[in-house]
C-alpha cells in the first residue's frame, strides 16, 4: 500500500498539478489561434507578467496587514487577472492590431508575439532582476500529511494548500469557461468565428467585440496559470518561458481552435511528463518477492532520465504533428 | 537601391569606428569575428525562409551540433578512452541502435505481409519502444563506464577548419531528418516543431556527458588561425599580438563568408534560385509546372543548416570553449530571426547588414544601458531618491528588451527589412 500512496503523491498529483498549469495556459492559446489565427508565442509572458502582477498586489496587502485564512496568492487572483486581461488588450492593441489591419500574415504576427516576448521579458528582468522570488515569505505554505496507516501504509499522503486550491480553481474556470462558450451570446459567437470568421462577420456578429473578450479571457487564465504555477514552485522572471513549449504542446495535441482539447491535452502532457520520469521500481517493488532471482527490477526503471523531462513533451509535440497534426479533437484546419 | 545600400553599410562602418573608438579595439575586434560568424549563419537562415520561405525556429539546435562537431574534430585526443573498453561499447551501442532502426524499418513495411490499419500501427508503436529498450540497455552502461574511466570521448585532434566543414556536414545530417519528419507542416506548425527538435537537441548535448562532458564544458579548443598567446611568445607585444590574432580570424572567417556569398548569389540568381522562389511565392503553382516541391524545400532547409552549423562551429572555435548550457532560445535563434527581418528577407546583402547591425546593438546595448542607469542613479542619488541597485545586472537585461523593441517597430515601419530583396522583372 505504501507503493501505491508513493505512487500518487509522485505521479498523480504533481500531474494533475501540472496538466491544470498546462491546460489554463493552452486554453489561450488555443482561443487565441482559433480566433486570430496566429501562434502567440507572448503568452509566457502574459502568465509571468501576470504572476508577478499577482506577486505585488500580495506583497502590498501583506505591507497593509491583511492576514486572509487562504494563500493571498488566491486572495488576490481575480484582481491581478483583470489586470493582466488589461495589460493583454493593451499588448494587443499596441503591436498586433495594427499588423492585422495591414493584413499582415499569421507569420508577421508569429514574429511580433516573438517581439513582444522578448520586450515582456526584457521589462520584467529590469525591474525584478534575475532572483526567485516566494509567495510564502510572510505567510506558512500549508502542507496536509493525510495519515493513510488505515490503508496499512507508511507514508501519508501529501498534497500542499495551494495544490488543493490551484485544483478546485481550475476546475471551476474551466466548467465556467464551458457554460461561457456553449450558454452565453459572446460564447456562441466566439466559436462561430473560430469556426469561420468571413461567416461570422456577414452574419452580423461584433467581430472586433469578439477579438477583445478573447484576449479577455486569454490574458486572465495566463494570470491564474502563471500565478498557480509561482505558487506550487517559485516565482522567477523565466517561470513561463521554460514552459511555453509544453503549452504548444498540449494545445497542438488537444488540436489548435479547440478549448476542450486544450483542458485534455494540458493534463495529458501533465502526466506523460510525470509518468516518464516516474521510477517504475518504487511502485512494483513487492514483486520482487514473487520474481525469480534473474528477474528482479533495477534499482531505477524510468522510461526516461529525470533531466529529460521536459524532452517528454516536445516528442509528443512531434508524434502529434507527424502522425495526426490536427490533433486529438479535430483542431483548425489549415 | 545601391544608394540606399551604399548609405547603410557607410552608416554602419561609421558605427564600427565609433564602437572602437570608445570601446577600444580588443572588444570591437572581437565582436567583428563573431559578427562575421553570425552573418554567416544569417545567410544560412536566409536561404530558408528567404529563399525557400521555410519558417525554421531551430537554428540554436543546428548551432549546438556545430559547436559540438568543431569540439570534437578539433579537440586534442583522450588516449585514456581509446585504451578502455569505451570505443568497444561505443561500438555494442551502434549496433544496437542499427538493429534498432532496422526493426522501425522493417516494421514500416510491414503492410507487404499483409498487416495493415491497427495492427501496423500498434506493432510500429512496439517496434519504436523494442528499439529504444535495445539501444538505451546498451548506450546507459557505455555512458556510465566513460563517463567514470575517463571522462568523456575526447576530440579527434584535427585541424579546427575539418571541424567546420564537419559542423557543416551534421548540421546537413540533421537537417535531413528534421526536414524529413517536418517540411510537410504548414508554417507555424514548422516553427513549433523546430523549437521543440532544437530544445530536444539541446538536452540531448547538454545531457550526454560522455560525448561532449555537458554542464562540465570544453575548454580550450584550438585556433584555425595563430592564438595571441602564440604570437606573444614570438616576441610581438601585447596589443599587438591580439589585434593581429583576432585579425588572423577575421581575415578567415571573412573569406569563408565571401566565398559562401558569392556561390549563394549566384545560385539565387540562376535557375535554381527562380525555381525556390518560385515555389515560396506560389507552391500549388510551382508544382502543377511539374516541381518537386518537397524535395525542392528539403534540399534548401539541408543548404540553410550547413550554413548554420559551420557559423556555430567558427563561433565556438572563436570563443574558445564549448558550454551547452550557454546555448539559449533567444540569443540563438530569435536574434538570427531579427538580424533577417530587420536586414531584409531575401536579400544577401540586406541579411549581411542585418547580422552585423543587430550583432553590434546586441552586444552594445549592455554597456550603454549601464552608462545610462549610472547617469540616471547619479542623479537620483542627488535628488534624494537613493541609487538604483544591481546596476550590472539590470543592464545585461535590456539588451533582451532592446532586442524585442526593434524587431516590433520593423515589422511594423520597415516589414520588407532594411535592404529589402530586390524583384527583378523582365519583359
Amino acid at each position: 500500500m505504501t507503493e501505491i500512496i508513493f505512487f500518487i503523491n509522485q505521479v498523480v498529483i504533481s500531474g494533475l498539478v501540472l496538466g491544470c498549469i498546462y491546460a489554463l495556459g493552452a486554453i489561450g492559446i488555443t482561443l487565441i489561434f482559433g480566433i486570430l489565427r496566429f501562434a502567440h508565442f507572448a503568452h509566457s509572458e502574459l502568465m509571468t507578467g501576470g504572476a508577478f502582477i499577482a506577486f505585488l498586489l500580495a506583497a502590498a496587502f501583506a505591507s497593509w496587514g491583511i492576514v486572509t485564512p487562504i494563500p493571498t496568492g488566491f486572495v488576490v487572483l481575480p484582481l491581478a487577472m483583470v489586470l493582466t486581461a488589461i495589460l493583454s488588450l493593451g499588448i494587443d492593441k499596441g503591436f498586433y492590431a495594427p499588423l492585422r489591419k495591414r493584413g499582415a500574415k499569421p507569420v508577421t504576427l508569429l514574429i511580433a508575439s516573438i517581439g513582444v516576448t522578448l520586450m515582456v521579458q526584457g521589462l520584467i528582468r529590469l525591474f525584478f532582476g534575475t532572483g526567485t522570488y516566494s509567495f510564502f515569505d510572510t505567510e506558512p505554505k500549508e502542507i496536509f500529511r493525510i495519515d493513510t496507516a488505515f490503508l496499512g501504509s507508511t507514508r501519508p499522503l501529501v498534497i500542499t494548500e495551494p495544490q488543493v486550491l490551484m485544483i478546485l480553481v481550475t476546475l471551476v474556470s474551466v466548467v465556467a469557461l464551458h457554460f461561457f462558450l456553449t450558454r452565453s451570446r459572446l460564447g456562441k459567437a466566439m466559436r462561430a468565428m473560430a469556426d469561420n470568421a468571413d461567416l461570422a462577420q456577414v452574419s452580423g456578429i461584433n467581430t472586433a467585440l469578439v477579438v477583445r473578450v478573447t484576449w479577455v479571457i486569454a490574458g486572465a487564465l495566463a494570470c491564474m496559470a502563471g500565478t498557480m504555477l509561482a505558487l506550487d514552485v517559485t516565482l522567477k522572471p523565466d517561470l513561463a518561458f521554460n514552459i511555453i513549449l509544453p503549452i504548444f504542446a498540449a494545445a497542438i495535441v488537444g488540436g489548435l481552435g479547440q478549448a476542450y482539447g486544450a483542458i485534455a491535452g494540458g493534463l495529458l502532457i501533465g502526466f506523460a511528463e510525470t509518468l516518464a520520469v516516474f521510477n517504475w521500481t518504487m511502485l512494483f517493488r513487492p514483486l520482487n518477492a514473487i520474481l525469480p532471482d534473474w528477474l528482479q527490477l533495477p534499482p531505477t526503471l524510468a522510461l526516461v532520465p529525470t533531466e529529460y523531462k521536459l524532452t517528454v513533451a516536445f516528442v509528443i509535440l512531434v508524434v502529434t504533428l507527424l502522425v495526426r497534426p490536427t490533433g486529438i479533437f479535430k483542431g483548425a484546419s489549415s | 537601391m545601391i544608394r540606399r545600400s551604399l548609405t547603410l553599410f557607410a552608416g554602419l562602418f561609421v558605427l564600427i569606428l565609433v564602437i572602437g573608438w570608445v570601446l577600444g579595439m580588443p572588444f570591437t575586434s572581437s565582436r567583428l569575428v563573431e559578427a562575421a560568424a553570425y552573418a554567416l549563419i544569417a545567410m544560412g537562415l536566409n536561404i530558408q525562409w528567404g529563399y525557400g520561405g521555410l519558417f525554421n525556429f531551430g537554428i540554436m539546435g543546428f548551432l549546438m551540433v556545430g559547436g559540438a562537431a568543431v569540439t570534437f574534430i578539433s579537440y586534442p585526443a583522450n588516449p585514456e578512452f581509446w585504451h578502455s573498453d569505451g570505443p568497444m561499447m561505443l561500438g555494442r551501442a551502434l549496433l544496437a541502435f542499427a538493429v534498432g532502426a532496422a526493426i522501425v524499418i522493417a516494421v514500416r513495411r510491414a503492410d507487404r505481409i499483409g498487416i495493415t490499419g491497427r495492427w501496423k500501427g500498434v506493432l510500429t508503436v512496439l517496434a519504436w519502444f523494442v528499439a529504444y529498450v535495445l539501444y538505451r540497455s546498451q548506450i546507459d552502461p557505455a555512458a556510465a563506464y566513460i563517463e567514470s574511466t575517463s571522462g568523456w570521448v575526447g576530440g579527434l585532434g584535427g585541424h579546427p577548419v575539418l571541424g567546420w566543414l564537419f559542423g557543416g556536414v551534421l548540421a546537413a545530417g540533421i537537417a535531413y531528418v528534421i526536414g524529413k519528419i517536418c517540411l510537410g507542416l504548414r508554417t507555424d506548425y514548422l516553427a513549433i516543431a523546430t523549437i521543440g527538435i532544437s530544445e530536444i537537441v539541446r538536452a540531448l548535448i547538454k545531457n550526454m556527458d560522455w560525448l561532449t562532458r555537458g554542464t562540465l564544458t570544453v575548454s580550450p579548443i584550438p585556433w584555425p588561425t595563430p592564438l595571441p598567446q602564440d604570437l606573444q611568445a614570438g616576441g610581438m607585444g601585447m596589443d599587438q599580438a591580439l589585434l593581429l590574432s583576432r585579425g588572423g580570424f577575421l581575415l578567415l572567417a571573412i573569406v569563408v563568408l565571401a566565398i559562401v556569398m558569392w556561390l549563394i548569389n549566384r545560385a539565387y540568381g540562376g535557375p535554381w534560385g527562380r525555381m525556390m522562389r518560385a515555389i515560396r511565392d506560389n507552391h500549388v503553382a510551382a508544382a502543377s509546372m511539374g516541381k518537386n516541391v518537397t524535395a525542392r524545400q528539403l534540399e534548401i532547409f539541408v543548404f540553410g543548416s550547413v550554413l548554420m552549423g559551420i557559423g556555430g562551429a567558427m563561433l565556438v572555435s572563436f570563443v574558445q570553449i564549448f558550454d551547452p548550457s550557454s546555448y539559449q532560445p533567444i540569443n540563438h535563434t530569435f536574434l538570427i530571426w531579427v538580424m533577417i527581418i530587420v536586414g531584409g528577407a531575401g536579400n544577401n546583402w540586406g541579411a549581411l547588414f542585418g547580422a552585423v547591425l543587430i550583432w553590434l546593438i546586441w552586444v552594445i546595448s549592455e554597456p550603454l544601458a549601464r552608462a545610462i542607469f549610472e547617469t540616471v542613479s547619479l542623479w537620483s542619488t542627488q535628488i534624494g531618491w537613493g541609487a538604483i541597485p544591481d546596476i550590472d545586472v539590470r543592464s545585461a537585461q535590456m539588451r533582451v528588451f532592446v532586442l524585442g523593441l526593434v524587431i516590433t517597430i520593423a515589422l511594423r515601419f520597415a516589414p520588407k527589412g532594411l535592404i529589402p530583396e530586390v524583384v527583378r522583372r523582365e519583359g
